[in-house]
């Protein structure tokens, strides 16, 4: 545990109420929370502190459960226990909501853009998943309902650079899908946790997938193909997808959140135990069975739950982090000497 | 000191079909609490101990009879457990009967009670006493869920229910 975790600003951004989630646009120069107050906040930075740019009130009725920037950065999708996904646009220096996408039954728990920026992904605790197809008028149109979960789905998100979604769920399983003759199917459930799976974030490569679990523990799943010279047999065509490392015996609560950074390949997490811990893969480990070390475990990170960690896309280190004591923190990841 | 079941209910109505339980035992309440010296002394710092914790819950209202939920023996004193240093609480409910399907809510009605109570540090748990529900690990795992928690406590209906049960008697 030689690296180090800095604090560099920690803000009230939703006070009296929690802040449920973070997202940092592309550019990473935006930090979109959502919370308990129904509100989405964007925070930039000027000089040396992070300054509220904007308040997206209005658009929801219930809790702002998660928010996702498209790959452009134009635009900000929010799922909300409202049962709606808004669609917010960049408009000057504002952001207008332009759509609100409704079908699910009840609570939308999550969004996500493809990497094309033409696919949303929504989830909700109706236990479906819903692909959404957006056209050149910015018209969203459902193009398929998967529902291979037997519960509650937590989480989705995309592949890095593929039309490949993943979601978790309380049934303690992540499942996968993809395109197949204009319509989605579920190819893969990974099973393994003994728990809801809470968040799921690919690497760098999109060949590793991590998720973490109120199982206390955060498993890595790593992609076969077919033909593969490890010797995974695949039936047929798809891809086999094995656990290859689990971090077990390292958080005391239930684990909400997982970020892989895509610079670093540090990886952190959100625990209920209010701490934030950084792994990093040690590198010597074997690819097939890699070994992760602790190298940073922030006790108190917080003064409650942590529910978010979302590395910065592009200042390595920098490291976002909410709570339910509604504060953001900020954080400057220090890696071990070498 | 739980007693043993001091009288019975009331004889069950003609219509008592309505109710899940309609002849629970009922149990004996717990005396008040005994102030000791040290907790007069303002001076002195005075953890939170499980009686403190009892005594916050055990007036919560049965959904479903006027009666407590420690009259009804679904709270007791030895099934709570606090650790105030460590910031976490965790307590113990035994549905009158294993196929009670008002566990989830005399769960949620226990947990937003010591939520609303305690300082925000705390770390509140609430299961049932194992063997005692035949959807144990079903109810406790929704009770665990914060997100499925808050949710519920956005329906005006159910916080309605809640705040029913917690509205306790005098």
């Amino acid at each position: 545990m030689s690296g180090s975790l800095g604090l560099l600003s920690r803000i009230p951004a939703h006070p009296d109420s929690r802040c449920w989630f973070l997202a940092w646009n592309p550019a990473g120069t935006l930090l979109a929370s959502c919370g308990g107050d129904r509100s989405i906040r964007l925070w930039g930075r000027e000089g040396d502190v992070w300054v509220c740019k904007s308040v997206l009130g209005e658009g929801h009725q219930r809790t702002i459960r998660k928010a996702a920037w498209s790959p452009c950065g134009n635009y900000l999708a929010s799922a909300s226990f409202d049962a709606t996904t808004c669609i917010w646009k960049k408009n000057l220096e504002d952001f207008e909501c332009v759509a609100t996408l409704e079908g699910h039954e009840n609570e939308v728990k999550s969004v996500a853009w493809a990497p094309s920026g033409t696919l949303l992904a929504t989830c909700s605790r109706d236990k479906s998943v819903w692909v959404w197809e957006v056209d050149e008028e910015e018209e969203y149109e459902c193009m398929s309902v998967l529902n291979s979960h037997l519960q509650d789905v937590k989480h989705v998100v995309w592949h890095p650079n593929q039309e490949l979604l993943a979601s978790a769920s309380y049934d303690d399983t992540v499942k996968l899908y993809r395109e197949e003759e204009d319509d989605w199917v579920c190819f893969a459930t990974l099973e393994g946790h003994e728990s809801t799976v809470w968040s799921l974030a690919f690497d760098q490569s999109g060949e590793r997938l991590a998720s973490c679990s109120d199982d206390k523990t955060v498993r890595i799943w790593r992609q076969y193909k077919p033909g593969n010279e490890q010797g995974v047999a695949c039936s047929d065509v798809e891809p086999t997808w094995k656990c290859i490392c689990t971090l077990s015996g390292f958080h005391t609560r239930t684990i909400y959140d997982v970020s892989w950074c895509r610079q670093t390949g540090a990886l952190a997490t959100a625990c209920g135990d209010d701490a934030i811990r950084v792994f990093e893969e040690e590198l010597l480990s074997d690819p097939q069975q890699p070994t992760f070390s602790l190298t940073v475990h922030m006790a108190r990170a917080h003064s409650q739950d942590v529910n978010c960690v979302a590395w910065n896309p592009k200042e390595a280190g920098l490291l976002a982090s909410c709570s339910d004591d509604g504060d953001i923190a900020f954080w400057k990841y220090q890696r071990p000497e070498a | 000191m739980v007693g043993p079941p001091v009288v019975a209910a009331a004889p069950p109505s003609p219509s008592g079909g309505s109710l899940e339980n309609a002849n629970p035992l009922i149990y004996r309440r717990q005396g008040e609490r005994p102030v000791t010296a040290r907790e007069e002394d303002d001076e002195l710092p005075d953890a939170i101990d499980d009686r403190e914790i009892f005594d916050l819950i055990r007036s919560i209202n049965d959904p479903e009879h006027p009666l407590t939920l420690e009259e009804l023996n679904v709270v007791e004193q030895v099934r709570v457990k606090v650790d105030d240093a460590e910031s976490t609480v965790s307590v113990e409910f035994t549905p009158t009967i294993p196929h009670c399907s008002m566990a989830t809510l005399i769960g949620l009605s226990v947990k937003v009670k010591l939520i609303r109570s305690l300082p925000e540090r705390f770390k509140v748990d609430v299961h049932i006493t194992p063997g005692t529900h035949a959807s144990e690990q079903a109810v406790n795992k929704q009770l665990a869920d914060k997100e499925r928690v808050a949710a519920a406590l956005e329906n005006t209906h159910l916080l309605e229910v809640v705040n029913q049960c917690l509205s306790g008697r005098p």
